[in-house]
């Protein structure tokens, strides 16, 4: 796939590349033991060492270490046994030691691949060229009062993981479809929440542009970008500016570039020539990190069974299609939600698995999706939960109630969040099975429509779905068609 | 009755337990000493209710039979060290009124021990000096004077050495990054003990040079110094450079008997310039090894004349890092400019609470960590500081123990090299190499210059072998005999 952009000169192809900074999933800092949680008031999540004070010292956090290893484990990257903390250091009011503590030369990932899906069985491999451990800064706040800067230091310390890609990506979509991977591959371990609007995840993106078969040109970051839709039209809209300026006989500055999503624009923030030399070194507080094979092997012990082998599965073992097996398991929750569904069903229905398998998914990703799209709810709100869906769907197994009665006792439970059979029972809405009942039903129809009648024996065999329809209106939906059908046709052939 | 402030940490020990004494009584006639001692300017903050506080916890624990080495034993603590609510600005201007929440992990272990801290002691500011000269707090005097001139104390454990040296504490806490326990402990004919780097936590130090920072005590003899030792020691899960390894009992090491042990002599010592009665005292010291029934053995230690320059890139450049925290933003001095920036603020601050001394390093360490300097110098220097390190290994495979001088002079008067710093850094020459090394080593009183002023001898060991460092300091000790005291003038 390409994205061009058209010049007045010529084409141009696009190279981005991306770095994600992923807030690690852990009860406490990289190197202090304070709280992490999002949403705290000001400065109450900050120990001496977050705050720099005299003396104190980093210390380790291993859950932080180990949740690096299995994002690493993930994206089947190579695992540094040894890496090394360095410091960063530059002046910032929100940055207590006057240095972040990061990796520089020594990553404790390596170079890894994240396979992308892009439709039609199309598949694209980004590589990963590393993953790092740093801290994260505290906040300035400058809107709190007319002349003074409050800086928040509760974010200070909070480990990141950086996970940065090699120049792969040649489209936006492309890049979106990244950080979408990469965040469902977080999620699926575990080891960063993925909620860029809690800033808990966000992106750099590097873009530069050149012709077709020319060497890489030069290229601008753009900071900071907190959704995946801002990844997308930052890219567009810097590839337009480069291309641009190149056209108008300019040349692209290599510099540091802020994402403005209203004005849909991108200004300078600093340039390469303005670009602080941050003196790295490694940090003397903290000795080399290393662990052993049976950390890395333990790590991977915990690994659940991630996006790519979970598609495979749910279509060779399922029977799913390629492209429901990919909506299903985009997201973490949602795959949860299917295989919870599932499971509850093959239980309720005493069915085969691979034989409701379908029927499942198909429920799940129209009428469950379709509901929620239209409520504005993600999947973790729904109010229809995995169970309910699963006794729904039974009901329909056991022809308790048709797949249409099915979707109007469907609205219900997600107005009320009531259960399925509870609606059935309340609404009366019980498939009619019995016999009897239906017969003398269809006799009074037949009997009410001889034109009808009349010209079916004709020869307008057709006209037995006029029949059936007059049925079930009359019993409001809740004969079962398939005896509808038994009875009707020898009443009519009589 | 003896004047308490004279007896050595092991006397008063014996006495406390014996009931001769009280630790009130001890600290009552410290806490004069140090009231009586202000001429000498080490003490920058005194505590004496805190001091009195302790001993009278340290009396109970005595009674209770509870008590261990420092029970009872008035000392001062280096500036250097964060004490919980007392002043703690490690001699800088820009740690304005900083008083830490927390105590430093050395200073905790002897509070547990059941030590009475007499107060806070000058130093050079950020430990960066070796005469206790660039202190904020102004310069220490030597209780050690040439004739009727005052001497520098050495640095930068200044009044640390001098409060022990004028019996104005029984011990005190220093700290050695280069030689700032070693050198000044020689300039006042004290025992100055540094063990190797990790074996005390360095949580609640302010950071100087985080790979080379390592505490140790100031005491008047070397049993003092085991014992001070012995409580300071001990792995910290709170410092990841601290090692997690036993602490062996240091006063046991104190057999007297070196016999078939063997001495190295590193020939790389011997430093053109040097003044004639330190080689003197250092052939005096071999002697005395060999008497005692030591083998001496000449040894090269190649790439000592690369450790000074070496020390002066690894230093400054952790130490430009370390200081980055001093900014105004949090704590200590803030200087604001009027409709300035937080540039303007940063810069007004560590102009106005940095001095000389600590800009100049700082201005190093920027310097060698730039971009484009970093491999010439930084770098390099890393790797010149692993050949150091392993000129010893090779060395110790075939020795015990190393002895040098201390330092290349005596006590110098004040001025005479403060506007010289390569003079000055010229006072750390011997005991630089084994601080980039990371190993223990003592300076031992052994001897007077032709001015009466103390000079000390250098006991070098390996890596976690504190043990035979004390134990080859005792014989020195006690070969030397080193009686002399200062004449006390300022009382």
């Amino acid at each position: 796939m390409t994205y061009i952009v058209h010049g007045a000169t010529g084409d141009f192809e696009i190279v981005v590349g991306l770095e994600i900074h992923a807030q690690v999933s852990s009860n406490s800092k990289l190197f202090s033991g304070s709280a992490t949680a999002f949403g705290a008031d000001p400065n109450t999540q900050v120990s001496l060492v977050d705050a720099a004070m005299p003396g104190m010292l980093p210390t380790i956090n291993a859950e932080c270490v180990r949740q690096a290893v299995r994002t690493g484990l993930a994206i089947g990257a190579v695992i540094n046994k040894r890496s090394v903390f360095d410091r960063k250091n530059y002046f910032y009011a929100d940055l207590p030691q006057g240095y972040q503590i990061s990796q520089f030369k020594d990553p404790i990932v390596g170079p890894g691949v994240v396979t992308l899906d892009m439709g039609d069985g199309v598949t694209k491999d980004i590589g990963v060229e590393r993953i790092h451990l740093e801290q994260d800064a505290g906040k300035s706040m400058h809107d709190q009062h007319p002349q003074y800067t409050y800086v928040d230091l509760n974010r200070s310390g909070v480990a990141l993981m950086e996970i940065v890609s090699d120049p792969d990506i040649r489209t936006p979509e492309e890049a979106a479809a990244y950080v979408t991977k990469v965040r469902s591959i977080l999620r699926y371990i575990g080891s960063c929440d993925g909620n860029m609007d809690q800033g808990s995840m966000r992106a750099d993106v590097n873009v530069s542009v050149r012709r077709a078969g020319e060497p890489y040109g030069t290229r601008c970051e753009i900071k900071n970008l907190n959704s995946i839709k801002f990844v997308r039209q930052s890219i567009e809209v810097e590839a337009r500016r480069q291309v641009d300026l190149i056209e108008d006989g300019g040349t692209v500055v290599q510099e540091t570039r802020l994402f403005d999503p209203v004005k849909g624009e991108t200004r300078s923030l600093r340039s390469k020539e303005d670009a602080q030399d941050y003196r790295y070194f490694p940090d003397p507080d903290l000795l080399p990190l290393e662990f052993d094979d049976a950390f890395i092997e333990a790590a991977r012990a915990t690994l659940p069974e991630l996006p790519d082998a979970k598609r495979t599965r749910f279509v060779e073992e399922l029977g799913l299609s390629d492209y429901t097996a990919g909506v299903l398991v985009a997201e973490k929750a949602q795959a949860d939600f299917y295989e919870v569904l599932l499971d509850a069903l093959v239980t309720a229905s005493k069915k085969d698995m691979a034989s409701v398998a379908s029927k499942a998914a198909n429920w799940l990703t129209g009428d469950l999706y379709g509901a929620l799209n239209k409520a504005g709810k993600s999947i973790a709100d729904t109010p229809v939960s995995a169970g309910q869906g699963a006794e729904l769907l039974a009901l329909i197994e056991d022809g308790t109630i048709s797949g249409r009665i099915a979707k109007e006792v469907f609205e219900v439970m997600f107005e009320t969040g009531k259960g399925a059979g509870v609606v059935v029972e309340e609404k009366g809405l019980k498939q009619v099975s019995d016999t009897g009942e239906i017969e003398a039903i269809i006799d009074g129809i037949i009997e009410a429509n001889p034109n009808q009648l009349a010209q079916y024996r004709g020869g307008k065999d057709k006209l037995i779905g006029f029949f059936v329809g007059q049925v079930m209106k009359a019993t409001g939906g809740k004969a079962n068609p398939g005896v509808v059908n038994k009875l009707l046709k020898p009443k009519l052939d009589a | 009755m003896t004047d308490l402030t004279k007896l050595k940490i092991a006397e008063a020990r014996d006495m406390l337990a014996n009931g001769d004494i009280t630790a009130r009584e001890l600290t009552k006639a410290h806490i004069a000493a140090v009231d009586g001692f202000d001429a000498l300017n080490a003490y920058i903050a005194k505590t004496p209710e805190i001091a009195l506080k302790q001993a009278d916890a340290a009396d109970a624990r005595i009674k209770a039979g509870t008590a261990t080495g420092m029970t009872g034993i008035p000392i001062g603590v280096k500036d250097l060290y964060c004490t919980k609510g007392v002043h703690t600005q490690a001699c800088s201007h820009i740690l304005d009124g900083f008083k830490p929440e927390y105590e430093s992990t050395v200073t905790q272990n002897l509070w547990d021990d059941g030590a009475v801290m007499l107060g806070k002691l000058n130093m050079d500011e950020f430990a960066m000096g070796s005469s206790n000269e660039t202190s904020f707090y102004g310069p220490v005097k030597n209780p050690w004077r040439k004739g009727e001139i005052d001497t520098v104390p050495g640095g930068s454990s200044g009044g640390s050495v001098s409060s022990v040296a004028g019996f104005a504490a029984m011990g005190a806490t220093a700290s050695d990054t280069g030689g700032s326990i070693r050198q000044p402990a020689s300039f006042t004919g004290t025992f100055g003990f540094k063990p190797t780097y990790g074996r005390c936590s360095r949580y609640g130090m302010v950071a100087f040079a985080s790979s080379l920072d390592q505490a140790g005590p100031i005491t008047r003899s070397v049993r003092d110094g085991a014992i001070m030792m012995q409580s300071m020691a001990g792995f910290d899960p709170k410092d990841t450079t601290s090692v997690d390894i036993a602490v062996p009992d240091f006063e046991a090491a104190l057999t007297g008997d070196i016999r078939g042990m063997k001495i190295g002599i590193p020939k790389e010592y011997h430093m053109d310039g040097m003044p004639e009665e330190i080689e003197a005292l250092w052939q005096k010291g071999i002697a005395w090894l060999k008497d005692a029934g030591a083998e001496i053995v000449n040894i090269s230690l190649p790439h000592t004349k690369y450790a000074l320059p070496t020390y002066y890139i690894v230093a400054p450049a952790e130490a430009s890092s370390n200081l980055g925290r001093y900014d105004g933003v949090k704590y200590g001095l803030r200087e604001t400019v009027q409709g300035g920036s937080l540039p303007d603020m940063y810069e007004a601050t560590r102009a106005a609470g940095f001095g000389e001394e600590v800009k100049r390093r700082i201005m190093i360490g920027t310097y060698v960590l730039s971009a484009g300097y970093y491999d010439a110098y930084y770098l390099k220097a890393q790797k010149v500081r692993q050949l150091i390190a392993n000129d010893f290994k090779a060395a110790f495979e075939k020795v015990d123990a190393i002895l040098t001088p201390t330092a290349p002079s005596a006590a110098f008067a004040f001025g005479e090299k403060s506007d010289d710093p390569l003079a000055m850094y010229l006072n750390d020459v011997f005991t630089v190499p084994a601080s980039l090394a990371g190993l223990p080593g003592s300076s031992v009183p052994a001897g007077l210059d032709k001015d009466g002023l103390p000079l000390g001898l250098q006991v070098l060991g390996k890596a976690w072998d504190e043990e035979t460092v004390f134990k080859v300091s005792a014989v020195l000790e006690e070969a030397a005999g080193f009686i002399a005291e200062p004449k006390i003038w300022w009382r």
